[in-house]
C-alpha cells in the first residue's frame, strides 16, 4: 500500500510528467486559457492515461513478448492509445458537444501527446506489475492534470494584468512555465523511488 | 540447392516467413480489434447531425472566405439551421444564395445588397504628372514610407498594385499606374479597402455606376497642376443633381452612395471629365 501511494506522489509531484520530464507540453500551453476546458482535457488525459496504461501492460506481455515481437512496441501501443482517444472523443461529442467543440483538435492530439505514450513505455521499462501500472498510469495523469489546472489559473491572472506587448499569449506563458517547473524541483527527494 | 522440402520447412516454419506473418497478424489482430471496438462504440453514441445542415452547406458557393462572419460555408450553414442565422450574409453567393437559402429555411429573403468595391482616382500615367522617378519597392504600402510614389499628387492612386495583390479573386487591375476594380469580378470582401494606404478605395452598392473618379482635398488650382482629371471643386454636378447624390466636401465633390444616383449629364458636365460610369456590377459574379 504505502508502495502505491509513493508511486502517485512521484508522479504527481516528484516527477510531475510536465514540469519535471516535459512531456505533454503540447495542451499543456494550447488548452490552458480557460478554466473549465482545462478541467475537461484532464479528465479526458485521466481516462486515457489510466486505460492506455492498463491496456498497453496487458498488450505487452501476452502479445508482445509471447510473440518476441518487442520492437512492435511503439505501433502497437499508439494504435491502442488512439483507440481510446476516438472512444473519448466519441463519448464527449454525446455527452457534452460544448466542452468537445471548446477542446477543439487538442482532442485528438493526446494521441500524440508524448506524456500518453510516455507513461506508458516508462511502465514497461520500470518493470511495473499490472497493479502499479495503473496505479502510475493515474498518477502521472493526476500530476498532468495538476500543472495544467494550476498553470491555467496563473495564466487567465497574467492576461488580465495587461503584460507588455511583446510579451503576450505563449511568450509570457512558456516564462511562466518554466518558473513553475523550477518552483516544482523544490519537491526534489520527496520520495526516495 | 535446396529441394522443394527444405524450402517448404523454411518458409513455413522456419525463422523467415514467422518472422513476418507473426508480427503482421498479431498488429492486424490488434488494429481490427479496436476497429471492432470503436464501431460498436460508434454504433451507441451515434449523435444526431442534423441533415439539413449538410443541405445548407450545399447551397453555400464553398469558398470558405468568411465573409460572412463564420469560420467557413459548414459553419455558417450550421448557424443558420440550428441558431436562426441571418440567410442574407453570402457576400460572394449574391442574391442567388440569399434566395435559395431562404427558400431552404422557408424565411423572408432581403438579400443584403452586393457591395464592390471602386478605387476613387482617375489619375493614371497619361493624365497625372509626375514629381520624381521612383525606383524603390513595387508596394504601394513601401512607397508611402519613401514620400509617397512619384505622383505629383499626394492623395492619387500610387499604383504599385497592393489592393490587386491582396484581391482573393484578382478583380483589380492596375494599368498605367492606377488600379481598376472589375465589378463583376469583385465580391466585396473588402481586403482591398483595408489595404490601400492612401484610403481611396470605397465598398459601395453594385448597383452604384456613376463614380466620383477624384479624393484629392486640394483647391481646383492646385490639383489643375498635377492631374488632367482631378476634380477642381467647381460644384457643376453638385447644382445639377440639386444635391441629391453628390456631397461637396470642401473642394471635393463626393458621392452620396446611399443614394441611387443615375443622373449621367453630369458625366458631360463635369469640365474635368472626372465623373465616369463604370458598367454596373449586375447581381451575379460573372
Amino acid at each position: 500500500m504505502k508502495a502505491y501511494i509513493f508511486l502517485v506522489l512521484s508522479a504527481v509531484l516528484v516527477n510531475n510528467f510536465v514540469l519535471t520530464r516535459f512531456l505533454g507540453i503540447c495542451p499543456f500551453l494550447g488548452v490552458s486559457r480557460e478554466l473549465r476546458t482545462a478541467l475537461g482535457m484532464s479528465c479526458a488525459v485521466i481516462f486515457v492515461m489510466t486505460s492506455a496504461s492498463a491496456v498497453t501492460w496487458l498488450l505487452q506481455h501476452y502479445v508482445l513478448e509471447h510473440w518476441g515481437i518487442e520492437y512492435l512496441q511503439t505501433i502497437a501501443f499508439i494504435l491502442v492509445i488512439a483507440t481510446f482517444v476516438q472512444f473519448v472523443e466519441l463519448v464527449l461529442k454525446k455527452t457534452s458537444p460544448g466542452l468537445h467543440k471548446a477542446l477543439g483538435i487538442y482532442l485528438p492530439l493526446i494521441t500524440t501527446n508524448c506524456a500518453v505514450l510516455g507513461v506508458a513505455v516508462l511502465n514497461i521499462r520500470e518493470g511495473y506489475t499490472f497493479g502499479k501500472t495503473v496505479v502510475f498510469g493515474f498518477g502521472a495523469a493526476l500530476g498532468f492534470g495538476l500543472a495544467l489546472v494550476i498553470f491555467t489559473g496563473l495564466r487567465e491572472r497574467i492576461e488580465r494584468a495587461d503584460p507588455p506587448k511583446a510579451f503576450r499569449g505563449t511568450a509570457i506563458g512558456l516564462v511562466t512555465a518554466g518558473l513553475l517547473s523550477l518552483a516544482f524541483m523544490g519537491f526534489a527527494g520527496l520520495v526516495k523511488m | 540447392m535446396w529441394g522443394f522440402d527444405e524450402v517448404y520447412d523454411k518458409v513455413v516454419f522456419g525463422g523467415v516467413l514467422v518472422q513476418v506473418w507473426i508480427p503482421v497478424m498479431a498488429l492486424g489482430a490488434i488494429g481490427v480489434g479496436c476497429g471492432a471496438l470503436l464501431a460498436v462504440a460508434a454504433r451507441f453514441l451515434a449523435v444526431q447531425e442534423d441533415p439539413r445542415v449538410a443541405q445548407a452547406t450545399e447551397l453555400l458557393p464553398g469558398l470558405n472566405c468568411g465573409a460572412c462572419g463564420y469560420a467557413g460555408c459548414a459553419d455558417y450553414a450550421k448557424a443558420i439551421v440550428q441558431e436562426g442565422a441571418a440567410v442574407n450574409q453570402c457576400k460572394p453567393g449574391a442574391s442567388e444564395t440569399v434566395a435559395a437559402l431562404a427558400a431552404f429555411m422557408g424565411v423572408e429573403a432581403s438579400a443584403s445588397d452586393r457591395q464592390v468595391a471602386v478605387v476613387l482616382c482617375g489619375g493614371d500615367a497619361g493624365k497625372a504628372k509626375r514629381k520624381c522617378l521612383y525606383n524603390g519597392v513595387a508596394d504601394c504600402a513601401d512607397a508611402m514610407l519613401a514620400g509617397g510614389g512619384d505622383k505629383a499628387c499626394l492623395y492619387g492612386c500610387i499604383g504599385l498594385g497592393t489592393c490587386a495583390r491582396v484581391c482573393p479573386v484578382s478583380a483589380i487591375e492596375v494599368k498605367d499606374q492606377l488600379a481598376v476594380v472589375h465589378p463583376g469580378l469583385c465580391m466585396g470582401c473588402g481586403q482591398c479597402v483595408a489595404a490601400c494606404p492612401r484610403d481611396l478605395i470605397k465598398l459601395v452598392p453594385a448597383d452604384r455606376h456613376i463614380h466620383i473618379l477624384c479624393s484629392s482635398q486640394d483647391k481646383g488650382p492646385a490639383v489643375k497642376k498635377v492631374c488632367t482629371v482631378g476634380c477642381i471643386g467647381c460644384t457643376l454636378c453638385f447644382k445639377t443633381v440639386e444635391g441629391k447624390g453628390i456631397q461637396m466636401k470642401g473642394p471635393l465633390a463626393v458621392v452620396d452612395y446611399e443614394v441611387a444616383l443615375d443622373n449621367e449629364q453630369i458625366i458631360e458636365k463635369c469640365p474635368m471629365k472626372t465623373i465616369a460610369a463604370r458598367p454596373a456590377a449586375g447581381t451575379k459574379t460573372a
